[in-house]
């Protein structure tokens, strides 16, 4: 049986069927998917949420899909857990890490929203998958529409990291690289979508996908034992990630199964793409679109379409934001890996050097428990660091070449 | 001044299931005004009451973001591409 109740413009609240719709014909607003929660809430438990197996469908009530999933069976409920060491380095109490670093199958929340997009498309009928992406998207859409079984076809920006462009090809789409940037791919995307009958997750399959987010914010708060933390440091390119979790943490207390949360959101954003940061430091309703220079493509996105809600999240909360440079970025992918043994990506290196400021800013006190997002693989982009952690020490196979190099014990 | 102006989706019920139409002015504002008198209420679509681009609408000139240069201001000139795009996003 199905729970949702249709889509709902964002803007001026007009309602449309739940079919391949993303934009408010009137308003041009985003759409959004509106959920029976009195049903929900009749059926839905933690007790029934906790006896499921582990992984994201384990809340499908609260996912857009009218019948059963079609694929991410072991997707999500990615490791959670109390970063003592990174704590300490940062000077904090009480720091989680939620670890999406090893998310099934390609290494980044995106799986979640791309299992949640495709089980949607097939119910809607399509028989081929699309998206524009930054690379960990066409990552999970590559993989997840092999096993369910689309056509599928996939635009990045032809600068991208080469795991990112191998770890597409491997799954044999139809890979095209725009000699453009990531908003440039996205408005091509747009164009191509109006003359084919694809499902372009990240646009016409947008209200559904942008959804599976939330399971990153379920599991932060099942995970908390059934709780919200204070404060939450998420990535934000387009906004999205930052939105959904709040909405989770929203949709959880709406059902009872947490108290009211008080946690406040904290976007973290490259300084070379930080449109969000800067409409929250200004003060600003605008969010200005900038052209995009960072090492973190993956959160290099100059015009966020969820930059409002992303703002509106935050100024609601009472969080903040920060933007950092490329250097810090890969001084936070290396903190990570040598307090916690965890390799991430370059939008991860943001999330931690993030959270360092926002730290040191006072902006998030040290005695309270805050939760850092890691989202991403740091094997996919190794050119981000391999200039910045030394090299290995050369030597002979002999034991006296060995101890010529290595003096203490 | 005449251009040609890619229609998206939500807006082709107003001009007659057209994805791509002609339109006249010597800037944004003046192609608005001229594609309203084609197809009356396109302006109240994409403008707020107060007359301003509403927020989630993205309006390129050969490809380049009218936010980068001068908004409704920009000047066009004959053979540009005009696209007006709902705003869209992937990445987290």
């Amino acid at each position: 049986m199905t729970f949702i109740r249709g889509l709902r413009c964002r803007e001026c609240a007009r309602e449309y069927p739940a079919k391949a719709l993303y934009v408010c014909e009137y308003c041009f607003g985003s759409l959004e998917v509106d959920y029976d929660y009195a049903a929900i809430s009749r059926k839905l438990s933690r007790q029934l949420i906790e006896s499921r197996p582990p992984n994201i469908w384990r809340y499908k009530e609260l996912l857009p899909i009218d019948g059963e999933p079609s694929v991410g069976f072991h997707t999500g409920m990615t490791p959670f857990f109390k970063a003592h060491n990174l704590g300490r380095a940062l000077g904090v109490k009480e720091l989680y890490i939620k670890d999406d670093s090893v998310c099934h199958p390609t290494l980044s929340f995106k799986d979640r929203v791309v299992s949640v997009a495709l089980s949607r498309a097939k119910e809607l009928g399509f028989e081929t998958v699309a998206c524009a992406s930054t690379g960990n998207l066409a990552n999970s859409v590559s993989a997840l529409s092999a096993k369910a079984g689309f056509k599928r076809t996939i635009f990045i920006p032809a600068d991208l990291e080469a795991a990112k462009i191998i770890g597409s090809l491997v799954y044999a789409p139809r890979l095209m690289a725009v000699e453009g940037n990531y908003d440039e791919v996205n408005r091509l995307c747009a164009e191509i979508g109006t003359h084919y009958k694809w499902a372009f997750v990240n646009i016409n399959i947008r209200p559904y996908y942008a959804e599976g987010s939330k399971t990153y914010g379920f599991e932060v708060a099942e995970q908390m034992g059934w709780k919200a933390p204070q404060h939450i440091v998420v990535p934000a390119a387009s906004g999205s990630l930052l939105v959904k979790i709040w909405k989770g943490f929203k949709e959880f207390y709406k059902l009872g199964f947490l108290e009211e949360p008080t946690c406040r959101l904290y976007a973290a954003q490259a300084f070379g793409c930080h449109p969000i940061v800067t409409a929250i430091e200004e003060g600003s309703d605008i969010i200005k679109p900038v052209k995009p220079k960072t090492i973190a493509k993956s959160l290099a996105i100059g015009n966020p379409a969820d930059g409002y809600y992303a703002a509106d999240a935050i100024r609601e909360t009472g969080g903040w934001g920060a933007a950092v440079t490329d250097e810090e970025i890969v001084d936070g992918i290396k903190l990570l890996a040598q307090t916690e043994g965890i390799f991430t990506e370059t939008a991860g290196g943001v999330t931690v050097a993030a959270a360092k400021k926002l730290i040191e800013q006072k902006k998030i006190p040290r005695d309270e428990s805050i939760v850092v997002c890691v989202t991403g693989q740091g094997l996919k982009t190794q050119e981000a660091v391999q200039d910045h952690v030394g090299k290995p020490i050369r030597i002979k196979p002999n034991l006296s070449s060995f101890q010529e190099h290595v003096k203490d014990n | 001044m005449a251009v040609t102006v890619r229609i998206p989706t939500p807006l082709q019920k107003l001009t007659g299931d057209k994805a791509e139409v002609n339109a006249s002015g010597k800037n944004v504002q003046e192609l608005l005004a001229d594609l309203d008198r084609q197809f009356p209420g396109f302006k109240d679509r994409l403008c707020d009451p107060d007359g301003k681009l509403r927020r989630f609408v993205n309006i390129y000139i050969n490809e380049e973001d009218i936010r980068f240069l001068k908004n409704e201001q920009t000047s066009v000139k004959d053979g540009d591409e005009i696209s007006i795009i709902p705003a869209i996003a992937g990445g987290c």
